[in-house]
């Protein structure tokens, strides 16, 4: 029997890229878990809607312990839609996808020596260095306003209010005060840095560390004030 | 051509329509045509604060659907002869709110009136974002506490994105008009202060009205503040505004209630 397309219109397909949050759960999960209540508490909502990817490279565990875990986590309403890391042998049907760097990967690896045979050794060209982008914002950034930019530093010429939100891959430069939510170096840069005339922020992150207002040091509220990371904490002190 | 003028806020209840009535009343009487215009569909009220509730036979939605003609429905207040109100529809919702619909009356209304403002529904939805829509200067209705500022402050990036002006690629003016403001509490602190609110929404000012008993007493007796008690703090304030928004510079004092001195004379409180 020959199919007839009954239907002329097409099925648009599009290529469309997140930028997705990174859990990396660690052992034992209960007390992983307990940790990360305590953080959704604090900033209720945060996860709701975002894309969430698991990372559970390294973590010795068998496909029983991961499937709980991902239970778990959508009792807690975070719903994953992939997994970093993870050997094929403990994914399994029903589970998010593998990825790898945020690209979907084969079951298999191919060795890197069949690799080499395939392709003959290319003539190495010096890559140009990178530029580093960024973006400057020359008015303040209003309640429920939302500014996306992993591909580097964002500036900003004015205030961020109270509900709006700065995600930046790379540091975050505020002349003017900072009350709302400031995320930098959201792509896994642990150099990133956090700058602000004004420190009254809800939230700030640096490569996936979360401070929220209340554990700030409330001498440096209403100050000008930058931000880093130090071994897994996020350190501040005032500008002067 | 007329310019529109949009009274918005975000937050219900923070004096959007009172100021509509007072500001639209105050340029009428410098001889300025001024038509107020009701966007708050299934919830009017701004008929009732000028009296006119039970002169509306047609509404916007008439005019939008093709009911009516513009000139149908356009109420001319009794006190004052260039001022019009168009009022809102009670029976019907905001989905009745088309953005053709709304682009051809104001476009009818420019032609005609010195002054269109319009009084924007609380909320950011439909109703709210259409009457920003197709506005040149805006008026934010902001009280000193702070879900009112934070809400302010939304609308204002609503101002600058979702607006036809923004869409273009200009500037929307923005004004902050700082309502029920209380002096007593202001001193005591228990209330942001005038500086703080201008910090956080960073727009210029166009005054400060003080609250007052005047503004209830005119709302009850469906008449602007502006006519029914022009010598009042609060109607000065609103004078003023309408002044600098025809484009004076005028500056800004707080107000501080007259009336308190007889209060404390008499062992009354003012609110």
């Amino acid at each position: 029997m020959t199919k007839v397309l009954t239907d002329a219109r097409s099925i648009r397909i599009k290529g469309r890229s997140f930028l997705a949050v990174m859990l990396s759960p660690d052992l034992p999960f209960d007390d992983w878990l307990i940790r990360l209540d305590d953080l959704a508490r604090r900033s209720a909502g945060f996860f709701l809607g975002r894309p969430v990817v698991l990372d559970v490279t390294d973590l010795p565990i068998d496909r029983a312990q991961l499937k709980e875990l991902i239970a778990e986590l959508s009792t807690r309403n975070v719903s994953i839609m992939g997994i970093e890391g993870g050997r094929p042998s403990i994914l399994g049907p029903g589970m998010p996808p593998a990825l790898k760097g945020g690209r979907p990967v084969a079951d298999f690896e191919v060795s890197s020596k069949e690799a080499n045979v395939e392709e003959p050794s290319k003539p190495v060209v010096a890559e140009p260095r990178p530029v580093t982008q960024s973006l400057i914002i020359r008015e303040p950034v209003r309640s429920g306003q939302s500014v996306m930019f992993p591909e580097g530093d964002v500036t900003i010429i004015g205030s961020v209010a109270s509900g709006a939100e700065i995600v930046a891959g790379g540091s975050v430069h505020i002349y003017g005060a900072l009350r709302g939510r400031v995320m930098a170096g959201s792509v896994g840069n642990a150099s990133a840095r956090i700058f602000c005339r004004k420190l009254e922020a809800e939230l700030v992150a640096i490569d996936g560390i979360y401070k929220m207002a209340e554990d700030l040091a409330p001498e440096l509220h209403g100050q000008a004030v930058q931000l880093w990371l130090e071994d897994d904490t996020i350190m501040a002190e005032k500008l002067n | 051509m007329g310019k529109v003028v949009v009274v918005t806020s975000g937050k219900g209840g923070v004096g959007k329509t009172t100021s509509t009535a007072a500001l639209g009343a105050a340029l009428a009487q410098r001889g300025e045509k001024v038509v107020v215009v009701d966007f708050d569909v299934g919830l009017r009220n701004l008929d009732l604060i000028m009296g006119a509730e039970r002169r509306v036979v047609y509404d916007l939605i008439n005019v939008i659907q093709g009911d009516a003609k513009l000139t149908q429905a356009l109420i001319r207040d009794k006190r004052l002869e260039t001022l019009f109100l168009l009022p809102a529809s009670q029976t019907r919702d905001k989905d009745n709110l088309t953005e053709e619909g709304v682009e051809r009356v104001i476009n009818d209304l420019k032609r005609h009136f010195d002054w269109i403002i319009c009084d924007s529904p609380a909320g950011i939805e439909r109703g709210a974002t259409l009457a920003m829509r197709h506005a040149d200067v805006a008026v934010v209705v902001t009280n000193p506490e702070v879900s009112s500022v934070r809400d302010s402050d939304r609308i204002i990036g609503l101002l600058d994105s979702k607006t036809a002006k923004a869409e273009r690629g200009e500037r929307m003016e923005k004004h902050l008009l700082l309502t029920r403001y209380d002096s007593n509490r202001a001193d005591r602190g228990d209330m942001l202060k005038v500086d703080d609110v201008l910090e956080i929404l960073s727009i210029p000012l166009l005054g400060i009205i003080p609250e007052s008993m005047d503004v209830l007493r005119a709302s009850n007796i469906g008449a602007p503040v502006t006519i029914a008690d022009s010598r009042s703090a609060a109607a000065m304030a609103y004078f003023e505004a309408a002044r600098r928004l025809a484009g004076e510079a005028l500056p800004i004092a707080l107000p501080s209630d007259k009336r308190n001195i007889f209060d404390k004379l008499f062992g009354r409180r003012a609110a």
